[in-house]
């Protein structure tokens, strides 16, 4: 816990971390989908930064452009229909859209990992898991085919797995769901990486398993100095793992600051809506809980409007006229809502 | 993954068995008799007597189950008789064109295999470009175009050519010289119909790898090897194209199996004297004993090929093996 307090303290002495060269900085990043309906809006102007060894969360509900945006690293939109046409990612002072494909694809897997979703379809079924691990290993570090197993061995190890000389002879369908996701982690750890990016890691295990899959990632990316952008829609996760929080709604950052900032004061009625319709330990037993009703919005028909001005319960004129900037609330948090200082009082006010 | 090929192996039995019972029994109910077509060749009108010696000297007259377990067993001892049309030992007939359609038919299925795959996965890799929108219109013109009729055209072709180029027409041998005796001629007289038939096929081919592959490269473990930063021909070869061989292996079996007994036309033009062609002969001879041995030899090909796609298939994707 120590680390964490003292990472949060020397993130908020150093400005929201503007002096220090950050590991990862995106800057008005912009993906858009070209479809037969239209062009898809899927991100439309996020920035943020992410400082070596520190967890950063990405929340937001379904189609709101947290995948696309982890895509968008790594460079793994498919193109066509999809294409990052503006702004600017930095990672270790390069910028990675100006990157031939060859240099990017030295990034990817040695540089930048990433974790997906589903554990079920990610791994190859047709291939052993030795075979997967060793590959990346082959193709990063060029070592001898003894270092690899040895190195895959100590991974699976790493990650929980025991009896790793005889799993790495096994193929994933002899794998259970949370068994996989630990290979996926082995995987994404296996050339050292700077930055891990997970997406949704755990949304496909099992309650039980979620846990140990979130410590463990947790433990290794703490231990190993790894950051870790963690792409999820459960609040708990970012509550328990994350330094920083980025809220997301239809493709823009509406609130963003410090875990704890986000969760026990948030601006922006969006992230106070995700807050009260999940259980909370801290609130009253019996306590109702508030879903956020209606739907997100079509991307490809944004206006010039507040996106979440039709499901707002805040929502005044000056939401349908202009689209709120994100700004300064407090030291490190930052909202994109025009009402975000009379928040309390609103909140109080419904209740 | 060895008592998987015993099993499948052990299961070829009841399956020939299955078709030796079907063909012997549907022969004999289609009408008309061996004998009287051979007497009454000769003018119409025959002898009774000349019948009854003849239906007695190929054993008609005995009972159906008499009949079928002295052939079954035969059979078993690899030994087929005579063909009840020529008199001559089956397995000679046979083993004269075995050879020639055995070779059109690997020629065919090697040569379709090598353009299907390399074709097929770059039309998937280069998808809507105008490489793709070629090779779509090279496989559907293979498909369009029935193989006896692309014989035609490259006999034409090969005429007409030749006489334009070296003054006098040339004609591919239609004596079949054996691979061993004369590479030469025995290809020259071999490979046309092969590149007929195995235009036909290899289109087929082509197009099942394409879809397969675009299908596979869309795959999540497709986006997981290419975030671990592997080389693009490795995603390729290694993860894609091995997932997406099953179907591909699937349509190069059946059609080989085909080539080995289908080929009554494209053998026609080319007059080849291979399988196809006594295959018809002896249907319409009503030549029992011969029609019943083609049938077990077609049979047994489909059973083996079937036999190796299965193999390959538990070799290909290791899920196979357990279910």
């Amino acid at each position: 816990m120590s680390a964490k307090i003292k990472r949060q303290m020397l993130f908020i002495f150093c400005g929201g971390g503007k002096i220090l060269d950050s590991l990862l900085e995106i800057d008005n990043l912009r993906t858009q989908f070209f479809t037969s309906g239209g062009t898809v809006m899927a991100v439309d102007g996020v920035s943020y930064d992410v400082q070596e060894g520190e967890t950063v969360a990405v929340v937001g509900e379904s189609g709101c452009g947290k995948s696309v945006t982890a895509l968008s690293i790594m460079r793994l939109i498919p193109d066509p229909p999809g294409k990052t046409v503006g702004g600017r990612i930095r990672f270790m002072g390069k910028d990675l859209l100006s990157l031939d494909d060859e240099s990017m694809r030295q990034i990817r897997g040695r540089n930048i990992a990433m974790v997906f979703q589903e554990p079920m379809t990610s791994l190859n079924p047709v291939l052993t898991i030795g075979r997967q691990i060793s590959e990346t290993l082959e193709t990063h570090l060029g070592i001898s085919e003894e270092e690899q197993q040895k190195r895959a061995e100590e991974l699976l190890d790493m990650v929980g797995i025991a009896d790793g000389k005889r799993r790495l002879k096994q193929y994933p369908h002899h794998l259970s769901g949370g068994m996989r996701q630990r290979v996926m982690i082995a995987l994404a750890l296996a050339c050292e990486p700077k930055l891990i990016i997970a997406d949704e890691p755990t949304t496909a295990l099992d309650v039980t398993i979620q846990a140990q899959i979130l410590e463990l990632m947790k433990d290794l990316t703490h231990r190993l100095g790894v950051a870790l952008i963690v792409i999820t829609h459960n609040l708990g996760v970012v509550a328990r793992y994350a330094n920083k929080v980025n809220v997301m709604y239809a493709g823009k950052i509406v609130e963003k600051g410090t875990a704890h900032q986000v969760y026990y004061n948030p601006r922006h009625p969006y992230t106070l809506g995700l807050l009260s319709s999940v259980p909370r330990m801290d609130q009253a037993r019996g306590q109702k809980l508030v879903p956020i009703f209606g739907q997100p919005p079509d991307l490809t028909r944004l206006g010039v409007e507040c996106a979440f001005r039709p499901r707002c319960r805040f929502a005044i004129d000056r939401c349908s006229r202009e689209i709120p900037p994100l700004e300064n609330f407090a030291d490190g948090q930052q909202a994109a809502c025009w009402r975000m200082h009379e928040i309390d009082d609103l909140k109080k006010e419904t209740l | 993954m060895f008592r998987y090929i015993v099993k499948r192996i052990l299961l070829v039995i009841p399956t020939l068995l299955g078709a030796a019972v079907l063909v012997f029994l549907l022969l004999r109910m289609i009408p008309g008799d061996i004998c009287e077509l051979k007497l009454a060749g000769t003018g119409g009108y025959f002898d009774k007597e000349a019948l009854a010696i003849c239906q007695k000297e190929l054993g008609l007259g005995r009972p159906l189950l008499v009949q079928f377990f002295e052939w079954i067993w035969g059979v078993m001892r690899f030994d087929f008789g005579v063909s009840m049309w020529t008199n001559r030992p089956i397995i000679e007939e046979i083993g004269l064109r075995f050879q020639l359609s055995l070779e059109i038919a690997l020629l065919a299925t090697f040569s379709a295999t090598l353009i299907a795959i390399s074709l097929g996965v770059t039309s998937a890799i280069k998808q809507d470009t105008w490489i793709d929108y070629l090779v779509r219109l090279f496989s559907i013109a293979g498909i369009a175009m029935p193989s006896f009729w692309l014989g035609i055209l490259i006999i034409l072709g090969l005429l007409i050519s030749t006489q334009a180029w070296f003054g006098e027409p040339w004609m591919m041998p239609i004596e079949y010289t054996p691979i061993w005796v004369d590479p030469i001629a025995n290809l020259s007289q071999v490979i046309w119909p092969a590149l007929a038939t195995g235009y036909r096929y290899s289109a087929v081919a082509t197009r099942m790898t394409r879809s397969a592959m675009l299908e596979v490269l869309r795959e999540d473990y497709i986006r997981t090897a290419r975030a671990k930063g592997l080389l693009e021909k490795v995603i390729i070869n290694r993860h894609a194209l091995k997932n997406a061989l099953l179907p591909v292996i699937t349509v190069i079996g059946i059609e080989f199996a085909f080539l080995m007994g289908g080929l009554v036309v494209t053998e026609q033009v080319f007059n080849l004297n291979g399988l196809g062609k006594l295959f018809v002969g002896s249907v319409s001879n009503n030549d029992y004993t011969m029609t019943q041995a083609l049938v077990m030899l077609v049979a047994l090909i489909f059973v083996a090929t079937n036999l190796v796609v299965d193999i390959l298939y538990a070799w290909l994707d290791p899920r196979i093996r357990y279910n």
